[in-house]
C-alpha cells in the first residue's frame, strides 16, 4: 500500500491504476482503555493528538467525536491566519501558530494550502490611525511582522475597496501582516488526523461523550455511544460545547456560545489577493482559491447553540461588505453557515486544568480558533503530557480570572467582539 | 428576523434587546470576607447551557431589564417577566 503524498507515488500509482492508495485514517472499534483521551475531533483535538504522540511519545491515544472529523468549527470558519495581536502573551501564542503553519505540510505531508498572502486591517480616520500605529509597534514589540501602509498603498494592494470620497467611511491606511493568510481548513483536519492515525493514534467518530465517570474525585471515563471508554487523562477540545461538559463534570467556565456566522460568494476571477478587515464595516473578506468570497463578521448577540445564525448579522456583515466593496453589490451568495464559538471575558483562550482531576481543557478560542489550531495543539499535547504549562500557555491558564491577570485582546485589539 | 417580548412594549425586532447576563446570580456578600474564587464565580462563571435558560435582558429603547425563558438551541422564546416589583 501506498502511503506518503508524493508527485513520485503518484505517477508510480498512475501505472496501476491507482489502486494502491491506503485509506488517510483508520476507522477502529474503540478499546475498553486507553492512557489519554481527546474529546472533539475538531483541529485543536486532533493537532494535540498529533503533537501528544509525535513530541511526547504518548502512543495509546484515542480521539472522540461525535459527528465527522472537522464537523465543527474547524469546517465553518472563514480560515483567516494571523498573529496580529497586541498583548505579547498573545503575539507569542499566535505567532507559534503562524510559524507551525508555516512548515505544516511538509510536517504532515499533507498540502493543507496555506497560502501568506498577507492580512490587511483598514482604519477610516485620522484617529483610528493613530490606534493603528499604537497597535503595530505592540506586535512588533511581541515579535510580530507588521507595516503601516498609507491609503495609496492600500489601494495598489487591494484595487476592489472604496476609494470614493463619498465613502460611508474613507479609507485612511491600513496595518498589513505580511505572514498572515488562509488555509484550506479540512485539509488542517485531514493532515493532522491522517499523521496522527499514522502515529498509532485511534481516531473514533460518531462517538459521542454522554457522560462523564468520575471516581473520588477523578475523571477515568467516558460514557458513550459506543460503551464506556476509560483512561487516566483526558483533553477536552471542543470549543463551543465545553459548557456542556464542563455540567456533566460539575465545574463551571467563562464561557458564553454565540452563533459566528459566515458566507461564500459564488466563484468570481481573482479579485482581491490580500484578506481585508474593516472594523468600522464589522466585515471582512478574502477570495478563496475557487474564486468565492470568504465573508465573515462579528458575532450574533444573542447567546445560542443552534449552528444557523439570524437576519439582523447578515444584514450589518453584507450591508458592509457592500460598502467596503462596492463592486460585489450583484454578487449572489452561495453558501452561509453558523458555528458555535466560545466566548471569554477577555477573547482570549483557557488552556490547564478544568477543576476535576485527569481532565484538561483548551477552549475559549472564541471566534479564532482555526488559526491557532496547531499552537492549541502544541500546547495543549505539552500540558497533558507533563501535567504542567509549557511557558507560552502559563499566562492562559484559567486561574487567570482568580488573579485577575486578563489578557483582554476583545478591548486590546479592537476585536468587534 | 426574531422578535422577543419585552414586558412592557410587547414584542419587538431583537435588534432592540440586548442581552445582560444569566438570571440567579447573586452577588457577594461585601460586608463579610469574599474569597478570590468567589468573586471569579460571581463575575465571570456562566452557566451557558445549552437547552432551557433563564436569562436578564434589557430592553434598550425603553431601558427595562426583564426576565426572559428561552431555548438556546432552538431560540423559541416562553416567558418574559418583568423585575421591577409594582408600587404598593
Amino acid at each position: 500500500m501506498t502511503k506518503t503524498y508524493s508527485a513520485f507515488n503518484i505517477i508510480k500509482e498512475a501505472f496501476k491504476g491507482h489502486k494502491g492508495w491506503s485509506p488517510a485514517w483508520r476507522s477502529p472499534k474503540p478499546k475498553a482503555q486507553y492512557e489519554v483521551i481527546i474529546i472533539g475531533g475538531g483541529g485543536h483535538g486532533l493537532a494535540t493528538a498529533y503533537y501528544l504522540a509525535k513530541n511526547h511519545g504518548v502512543k495509546d491515544i484515542a480521539i472522540v467525536e461525535k459527528g465527522w472529523l472537522g464537523s465543527g468549527n474547524t469546517g465553518r470558519n472563514t480560515t483567516a491566519i494571523r498573529s496580529n495581536y497586541f498583548y505579547p502573551e498573545s503575539c507569542a501564542l499566535y505567532d507559534l501558530s503562524v510559524r507551525l503553519y508555516e512548515k505544516l505540510s511538509i510536517e504532515l505531508n499533507y498540502n493543507v494550502m496555506f497560502s501568506q498572502r498577507g492580512l490587511m486591517v483598514v482604519f477610516h480616520s485620522e484617529a483610528e490611525m493613530e490606534m493603528a500605529v499604537r497597535g503595530m509597534n505592540a506586535m512588533m514589540l511581541g515579535g510580530t511582522d507588521a507595516r503601516l501602509l498609507d491609503a495609496n498603498e492600500v489601494k495598489q494592494r487591494a484595487p476592489l475597496l472604496n476609494y470614493r470620497a463619498d465613502a460611508r467611511y474613507p479609507i485612511h491606511g491600513a496595518v498589513i501582516q505580511e505572514r498572515g493568510g488562509t488555509a484550506r481548513h479540512d485539509a488542517v483536519a485531514w493532515g493532522y488526523a491522517r499523521a496522527a492515525d499514522a502515529l498509532g493514534v485511534d481516531i473514533i467518530q460518531n462517538c459521542e461523550v454522554k457522560d462523564v465517570i468520575i471516581e473520588g474525585g477523578t475523571m477515568t471515563g467516558v460514557e458513550t455511544n459506543l460503551g464506556p471508554i476509560r483512561a487516566s487523562r483526558f483533553g477536552a477540545a471542543i470549543a463551543g460545547h465545553s459548557s456542556v461538559l464542563a455540567r456533566m463534570a460539575g465545574y463551571q467556565l467563562p464561557i458564553h456560545s454565540y452563533a459566528l456566522q459566515a458566507f461564500v460568494s459564488e466563484p468570481l476571477k481573482p479579485v482581491i489577493d490580500v484578506l481585508a478587515f474593516s472594523s468600522t464595516y464589522g466585515a471582512y473578506i478574502s477570495q478563496s482559491d475557487k474564486g468565492g468570497l470568504v465573508i465573515g463578521g462579528g458575532l450574533d448577540r444573542v447567546p445560542s447553540y443552534g449552528q444557523k445564525g439570524n437576519m439582523p448579522m447578515q444584514e450589518n456583515v453584507l450591508s458592509g461588505i457592500v460598502e467596503f466593496a462596492p463592486a460585489l453589490a450583484k454578487v449572489k451568495l452561495m453558501r452561509h453557515w453558523a458555528g458555535i464559538v466560545d466566548v471569554t471575558p477577555d477573547s482570549s483562550p483557557l488552556i490547564g486544568p478544568s477543576g476535576v482531576e485527569g481532565l484538561y481543557i483548551n477552549c475559549g478560542w472564541g471566534t479564532g480558533g482555526f488559526k491557532a489550531i496547531p499552537a492549541g495543539g502544541y500546547l495543549f499535547a505539552h500540558l497533558l503530557a507533563t501535567g504542567s504549562h509549557h511557558e507560552i500557555s502559563r499566562p492562559f491558564d484559567p486561574s487567570r480570572f482568580q488573579s485577575a491577570q486578563l489578557i483582554d485582546e476583545g478591548a486590546a485589539s479592537g476585536i468587534a467582539h | 428576523m426574531q422578535q422577543f417580548p419585552c414586558p412592557f412594549c410587547g414584542l419587538r425586532n431583537e435588534q432592540e434587546f440586548h442581552f445582560a447576563g444569566e438570571a440567579g446570580k447573586t452577588r457577594p456578600d461585601t460586608m463579610k470576607e469574599v474569597s478570590a474564587e468567589q468573586w471569579s464565580a460571581y463575575l465571570n462563571h456562566y452557566n451557558n447551557p445549552m437547552g432551557k435558560t433563564c436569562e436578564i435582558w434589557v430592553h434598550l429603547p425603553c431601558q427595562e431589564y426583564f426576565v426572559m425563558q428561552r431555548d438556546t438551541v432552538t431560540m423559541e422564546v416562553f416567558a418574559s417577566e418583568q423585575i421591577r416589583k409594582d408600587l404598593k
